[in-house]
């Protein structure tokens, strides 16, 4: 579904990613892990054009998207939930859900404002507040919401574990499960190994802007070597 | 009590024409975070479309307002051209590329008008129905003050409305805050700021159109509306609906009542209060602080490099050759040539607190100014001889810049430039006004050096060894640690301050420093010139040392001296044409569009871009 084949990107004269290649399959939740400034960021922006690749190129669906302005790449179905959540702050929780929303794609279920309620239950109560008076798991479970509501194929989620409480890390484990089940496919990207054991089928380590390992979580089991190379603190 | 009634109301009616413009202006600040000075000349097109079609359609109640409806649309329609033509290239660009963009907008304009309805002042026609007066507490109040009075809450409620109850509204609230996040939700930006720049526009020609039954239509209509619409909008809050209404409201009752008091300054009064509020509430009163973590992407600046031999020698080649000219040019080039120096000088101050600083400045002609002044005003009341004049000039002008630079460097950004053209604005004002000290329009003549350098050769000479040296001492803060101290508290702030240096101080005493070079170029100008005129104060004066900045390059040392070259001498050639400032306005839209790094920057990038591309090639 998702093909990223040899990407290199740069910041200025910064060599950020190298050679990056990838895949996400259909209905497949795949991790991309490593440690801080690895280009687990670079590498999402990269794949929404927020970043465009000086070389290499990145296929969706079979179709080149490498160039495409950033809100064509959405449009063909793939949802970005940034790492800072940036969620509207001077806007309610009703109003950033509306900002998301694009029509629905066919052959797959739409997504409403009513169902995004039932995946996250806190938010209906916040409808009316506005972004910033929610909490950070709040904030989160709206970005995540915000992307949903375009109905995408794809999900892209930049460390949805980090700086939340543990309780809600446990919701968002059953959430992405439940997404998964509804057919998505995702690519998370993160730094808890953890995290990524519970929800993900394949993982990828990006290190320096490389990649260093693909395989499943079990082979990545089997090889704590690498776990202590490339993701050990 | 009757009276002063009367004058409130007619605060209210002044205030919803200037409501109507300045919401115009934030609407499009908010969403595309373009300062946008052609938003005067949208207001002034307003008007004079309003006229014709007026004319045009059958005389009557409908003729009248389906005019003004029509003026409106087509204005509308017009600022969505130039969005589409131009400034849409321009959203990843710093502000200053944005601002004279505009302004080249505005000289386009200005000419398109002058060639369409003429030089002369155009009485509008009286709104049928609402040409008499009503007696209010015993005062004559004009009908069509009343129905301003109700038309401008109207459209502040329209327009709340379509932001805030509209899908369109939310997705322009949502740019407004994040432009990355919102296209990677989908949102098609490019419709969306283009259908902004429409709204925008449409109210600018419905404030302008709107006030053909109450005011002369002149070309003078764009920068006299602008400088207020600014005020209005820093003081609402950039971005705020409601705040530019409050705002609209404030300034009219000011001008209203501080008419009653203080017929002479009120113009200084509205950015008296602009400048309080601003130190107070930096980000307006309903203004929301701005949010710094997803600006767009900078410029990148090179490092500077200190100049080798081969530089070296360049230079005094250079400085050699300026030497020789008054053996093989005229006195005609002699003069420009001291112009060209005289602005070098300008330029690089405002190159040093832009670039170096990282402070862009709107209003730098006040220190040019305040330096001409500062000489003109020794020789008119003190009797005093040229050099006392030359040393009261960048006198005067660092005495002004560090009383504003004092509220100046307590802002950053578009509000901090906000401020620095209030601060000439009351320069300005104070100059025209103050008629006993400054001889007002008239300015101050008789301002000539004493015999021995009246000769056009021996000024020149003079000029030539003070400009120089002024660069060169420019060019010396910059290296020193002084300038690295600014260059690092433009970069990184927040660092600086952790290394424990006091920023705000350092580029206290930068604005000063401008200020007093800035002064130098004013003292040598006034006595090549013989006289001085609030011109000299003016946004257009400002706004050319912005035009010679941007055509040299914002990041580079050299730039400014290129770009007051080419500057001085091509509106000298220009000038000599008719319709020049069309064309001087679409040449600067010309360079903003295709050399975006300026001249010198434009050719520094290109080698940079081959060395870029090399040097990954080399990697691989």
């Amino acid at each position: 579904m998702l093909e990223v084949n040899g990407i290199n990107a740069y910041y200025g004269r910064a060599h950020i990613l190298h050679d990056v290649s990838l895949g996400v399959g259909g209905g497949e939740v795949v991790a991309l892990l490593g440690r801080n400034g690895s280009g687990k960021t670079t590498t999402l922006k990269t794949i929404m054009q927020i970043v465009p690749p000086e070389t290499g190129s990145v296929h969706f669906d079979g179709e080149a998207i490498t160039s495409l302005a950033t809100y064509k790449v959405c449009r063909k179905g793939i949802g970005y939930v940034p790492e800072d959540r940036r969620i509207f702050s001077n806007l309610s929780v009703a109003k950033n859900l509306e900002a998301g929303r694009l029509p629905a794609r066919a052959g797959l279920a739409e997504w409403t404002e009513d169902k995004l309620f039932k995946l996250f239950p806190n938010l209906r109560e916040r409808r009316g507040n506005l972004g910033h008076q929610l909490s950070g798991g709040e904030q989160q479970m709206l970005s995540i919401a915000r992307t949903l509501m375009g109905n995408p194929k794809l999900l892209l989620l930049d460390e949805p574990s980090e700086g939340i409480a543990p309780v809600i890390v446990e919701q968002m484990v059953r959430t992405i499960a439940e997404l998964k089940t509804q057919g998505l496919s995702i690519l998370l990207s993160e730094q808890n190994l953890h995290f990524a054991r519970l929800v993900a089928d394949r993982a990828y380590i990006l290190e320096t802007g490389s990649i260093k390992f693909a395989g499943t979580l079990q082979e990545l089991e089997s090889r704590p070597e690498v776990r202590d190379a490339f993701l050990a603190v | 009590m009757g009276f002063y009634f009367a004058q409130f109301l007619t605060g209210l009616a002044s205030a919803s024409a200037l409501f109507l413009v300045a919401s115009g202006l934030s609407i499009i600040f908010g969403v595309t975070r373009i300062v946008n000075f052609a938003h005067g000349s949208l207001y002034m097109v307003g008007a004079y479309l309003a006229y014709s079609v007026v004319n045009w359609l059958p005389h009557g109640v409908f003729g009248f307002w389906a005019a003004v409806v029509i003026a409106a649309l087509a204005v509308g329609v017009l600022g969505a051209v130039v969005e589409f033509v131009l400034l849409r290239h321009l959203y990843r660009s710093p502000e200053l590329f944005q601002l004279v963009a505009t302004f080249g907008v505005v000289l386009v304009i200005q000419d398109a008008a002058l060639a369409i309805w003429g030089p002369e002042d155009i009485v509008g026609p009286r709104a049928p129905g609402l040409d008499s007066v009503v007696r209010i507490f015993g005062e004559p109040i004009p009908e069509y003050d009343l129905a301003l009075i109700v038309i401008g809450p109207t459209v502040l409620l329209a327009v709340w409305l379509v932001l805030n109850r509209t899908r369109w509204g939310t997705l322009v609230l949502a740019a407004t805050q994040d432009r990355e996040m919102a296209a990677a939700l989908g949102i098609n930006q490019t419709l969306l700021f283009t259908s902004v720049f429409f709204l925008g526009a449409f109210l600018a020609g419905l404030g302008g159109a709107l006030q053909i039954p109450r005011e002369t239509i002149s070309l003078l209509m764009d920068l006299n509306v602008i400088a207020e619409a600014f005020v209005v909008v820093v003081i609402g809050g950039m971005g705020s609906v409601p705040g530019a209404f409050l705002a609209a409201a404030i300034i009219g009752e000011l001008n209203a009542f501080g008419v009653l008091v203080f017929p002479q300054v009120t113009i200084v009064l509205a950015f008296l209060v602009m400048a309080v509020v601003l130190v107070l509430r930096p980000q307006g009163l309903l203004g929301r602080p701005e949010i710094h973590a997803h600006a767009p992407a900078h410029v990148r600046e090179a490092p500077l490099q200190p100049f080798g031999h081969r530089q070296r020698l360049a230079v005094a080649t250079v400085i050699v050759l300026l030497a020789a000219l008054p053996m093989v040019a005229g006195d005609f080039t002699l003069v420009l040539a001291t112009d060209i120096l005289v602005f070098a000088v300008f330029a690089a101050s405002l190159q040093f607190i832009m670039g170096t600083g990282g402070m862009v400045s709107f209003g730098h002609a006040a220190y040019f100014g305040l330096g001409a002044y500062g000489a003109a005003l020794v020789v008119k009341h003190l009797g005093g001889g040229m050099v006392s004049g030359l040393v009261a000039a960048p006198l005067a002008a660092g005495l002004g810049a560090l009383l504003f630079g004092w509220f100046c460097v307590r802002l950053s950004g578009v509000y901090l430039a906000m401020l620095t053209l209030a601060a000439a604005q009351i320069v300005w004002a104070t100059a025209f006004q103050w008629q006993e000290v400054t001889g007002g329009d008239d300015g101050i003549l008789g301002v000539w050096p004493p015999g021995w350098l009246a000769d056009r050769t021996a000024y020149y000479y003079l000029a030539l060894v003070v400009c120089c040296g002024a660069i060169l001492a420019l060019r010396r803060i910059v290296y020193a640690p002084f300038g690295y101290v600014l260059r690092g508290g433009r970069d990184a702030p927040l660092r600086m301050a952790a290394i424990g240096i006091d920023l705000r101080r350092h580029q206290w005493f930068a604005f000063v420093i401008a200020g007093v070079f800035a002064g130098i170029a004013g003292g040598i100008y006034v006595y090549s010139k013989g006289s001085v005129f609030p011109d000299e104060l003016a946004i257009p004066r400002s706004v050319n040392g912005l035009i010679m900045v941007l055509f040299g390059g914002i990041q580079t040392i050299l730039g400014p001296i290129v770009g007051a070259l080419t500057f001085t001498v091509l509106e000298d050639q220009l000038s000599r044409l008719e319709y020049w400032r069309a064309i001087l306005g679409a040449v600067i839209l010309f360079v903003v569009l295709i050399a975006p790094q300026g001249i010198v920057g434009g050719l520094a990038r290109l080698a940079d871009a081959v060395t870029d591309r090399s040097m990954r090639e080399a990697e691989r």
